[in-house]
This record gives structure tokens, sequence and C-alpha cells, in this order.
């Protein structure tokens, strides 16, 4: 069987590990749903959001989703915000802190 | 310099699924400069939280090539890997694809155990960007004392106690050190601006030779503070002046934001980390005065380095 980070047991031997005990797969963590640490859960409301990014640049799990969009009116690419990926949050309510008073967008719940 | 939009609208060099507590405030260093630089790039990670968390076989939350051998060693090594890849692009084995090459280090890696590689690496004139980032302690070990932590906090083996006010020691100031190697490019910022953080990165590497930026990050954990006031404290860290935010270019210091009338005492700053909160008990007073002139000095003398080598002679 080829090894992938998928379908690594801990159980494997020496000779059945990549060579050098490289990583194989960039960016693999995502398969390590730390989303269900958390105990509150921020909640994002898609109508308020300016897409200011503040929340993309502070989060430190690389929750926030954003989505390269043509504005009409300018002709001018523009960068969106498209909400939260809650499979990794952690909870921490940096980005209901971060978010400028006056749009409140995000705010922090019980986690369900 | 780039714009949020255009950080936001490459593709995550460094992504999620790390182990890092809830509310941490080194990821986004990498993130954010690793989004500030354009050309193709590898990291060189020493221990600590940064290559503890991200690189826990098999999963890595790299996307760039990550390299870690040991503790003391990171600049050691970055340099030798920028070292092998010009020696290849030289005798035409590799392409030249303009690599650059970046390596982090948190404040014991970088500041104790680290020092004489760094040292090592810098005055040997490699051209590599060295990136600490400082949370004040070891962290990743259960917060112990480290030379990076400010006086009178609390740590496991500087604890609080009947006869000791946590660590005695003043904090060490690496960015000078640094500024003694006679290198191009020294800086100091803070994780909670990614403005000055992304420009300072982007500047950086725009020089050519070894450059050193040495970032502020808040741990919840070591700081006991809230996880949602991550981005607040390093912010107020430099309204309190405790952690100016300055570079040195070619040995002139030049003053990257001066809080003026914004400038807050340094107990409010102080008052939000349980690391500080046995300063704010009936009889320690003198403490709280001696650290804030302590503070007040170091500003005054900064300032004036700043504005001396403003003059045009």
């Amino acid at each position: 069987m080829t090894f992938t980070a998928g379908n690594y047991t801990g159980k494997l031997t020496v000779t059945e590990l990549p060579e050098g005990g490289i990583w194989t797969e960039p960016g693999s963590s995502l398969m390590r749903k730390t989303g269900d640490w958390k105990t509150l859960q921020p909640v994002w409301d898609g109508q308020k959001c300016i897409s200011c990014l503040t929340c993309w640049a502070y989060c430190p799990d690389s929750c926030f989703k954003t989505e390269k969009v043509l504005n009409e009116k300018t002709g001018k690419e523009d960068v969106k915000n498209r909400g939260i990926d809650l499979d990794h949050c952690k909870g921490c309510g940096i980005c209901a802190a971060v978010c400028p008073p006056k749009v409140a967008a995000i705010t922090m719940e019980k986690a369900r | 310099m780039a714009t949020l939009k255009e950080l936001a609208a490459q593709e995550e060099k460094f992504v999620g699924g790390h182990t890092s507590c809830a509310g941490c405030g080194y990821p986004n260093i990498f993130r954010l400069s690793l989004a500030a630089i354009k050309d193709p790039v590898v990291v060189v990670g020493a221990t600590g939280c940064c290559e503890v968390n991200t690189s826990i076989f098999p999963y890595t939350s790299w996307k760039v090539p990550f390299l870690h051998s040991a503790f003391e060693n990171s600049a050691a090594t970055c340099s030798g890997v920028e070292a092998a890849y010009q020696s290849l692009v030289k005798s035409g084995k590799a392409k030249d694809e303009n690599f650059r090459f970046v390596a982090f280090g948190g404040d014991g890696g970088t500041y104790d155990i680290g020092l004489q590689s760094l040292s090592g690496a810098m005055e040997r004139g490699h051209d590599l960007l060295y990136i600490c980032y400082d949370n004040g302690a070891y962290m990743n070990t259960g917060i112990q004392r480290s030379g990076a932590t400010p006086r009178y906090a609390n740590t496991t083996t500087a604890p609080v106690g009947k006869v000791k006010p946590g660590k005695l020691q003043k904090k060490k100031d690496l960015a000078k050190i640094m500024v003694g190697h006679n290198v191009p490019y020294v800086a100091q910022t803070i994780a909670g601006n990614w403005k000055d953080l992304t420009n300072k990165v982007e500047k950086a590497m725009s020089i050519r030779g070894p450059k050193f930026i040495v970032v502020l990050a808040t741990c919840p954990l070591g700081w006991a503070t809230k996880t949602q006031d991550t981005v607040k404290l390093t912010q107020m860290a430099v309204d309190s002046c405790f952690w100016p935010l300055y570079e040195v270019e070619n040995g002139k210091y030049k003053l990257s934001y001066d809080p003026k009338d914004k400038k807050i005492p340094l107990a409010e700053w102080l008052k939000l980390q349980g690391r500080f909160k046995h300063l704010f008990k009936p009889g320690n007073e003198n403490l709280l005065a001696e650290i804030q002139a302590e503070v007040d000095q170091d500003w005054a003398d900064l300032k004036a380095l700043c504005d001396f080598h403003s003059q045009k002679v």
C-alpha cells in the first residue's frame, strides 16, 4: 500500500514509512479537524460583512474563506469574505474582537 | 506595499489544522509573512511551538518546503540550504528560480539556544531572513523563563513567591544585538499589526543579504490572557511603548510608529495578563513604578536615537 497521510495508522515499520521521514502531502494538516475543540463558535453574518478581511488577517487557523470576484462597477478584481470553516475553527473569538464595532458581522455563540 | 485584499487573493502557504492553542499569537505571523513574499520560498523552523504544532508526522501545515533539524540551529540550517542552492545554481545543476530563504524561531530558540548559530549566519552574510516570534518564555515545554521574559513576569522556573516577584532580570534587547552584526536590515514588529508586519517582510525581501525581524506574539496560555484579546494585547504593548515598532536600515534607526498622546500607562497592558497579577497586590506599587520608569527610559533613548538618525547632515 502506498503511504499517504490519510492512511497512516501510527503502526508502520521503518521500511514502510517514506524515506527520510518526509511529509508526502503539503497542507495535510487540514485532515485534522481541530474544530471539535471549541466551546464557543463564531457566527458570521454575510449581510453585514463589508469584506474588510481584518478577520482573515488575524485568524490563527486560516478559517476565513475568501473568493476573488470581479467588481462590476470598477471592473477591478475584488476579494470577498465567504465565511468561516468551522471544521478547523478553535473558537478563540479573535475574529469577533477585531471585526469593526460599526460592522459587528461576527458574534460568538455556544458551540453546537 | 500590498493591501489586505492582495494578500488574501493568493493561495495560503500555511494552512489550518495545526495544533496550536485557541487564540495563539504566532500562526498569523507565518501566514502573513509568507503571503508578503512573492518569490518561491523555503522555510526552516527551529524547535518550538512552530515546529511541534505544524509538523506532527504525517501531517504538515506547510505548503512550502519546510525543514526542521534541531532547536539551536535553524539559522545554521537555513544558511546551509541557501549556500547549497547558490552553489547548485552556480554550477548549473539547478535552475535559478529566485528561491528565497526564511528561518522561523521562537524566543527560546533565538534569544538563548539559537543565538550562536544566528550570530554566525548573520555574520557570514547569507541571503536569508530570520523571523523570531517572541512570546516571552519557553511556552511549548511549559512556560519556563527565557532571555526574552520581561522583568517580574511569572514563569514556572522563576515563579512568584513570598520572596521573589517573578523573573528578576530585564528582557534581552535582541534587535540591538542584531544591529551590532551590521546587517542591512533589522526590524521589530508585532503580530497584531498586519500592515506593519507585511511591510517589513516585503522590505526585507527586497534586500539581498542577512535580515532579521523580531515579532512580539501573544501566548494566551503563558501570559494567562483571554484568547480573544490576542491581537489587542500586542497592539497595547506598542501603545505602552514596551515594544516600539522600528526598523534599522544599514545602522540607521527609524521609528515606524509613535503613539504620541495615545501612549498608555504600562499598568493598563500588564493588568490584562495573569503573569503580572502579583504586581497589582498592595505593597508592590514600587515594582510597577520601577518597570514603568525602565520602559520610559528605553523609549526616550530609542526616540533620541531615531531623531538623531533622521537629521539631515
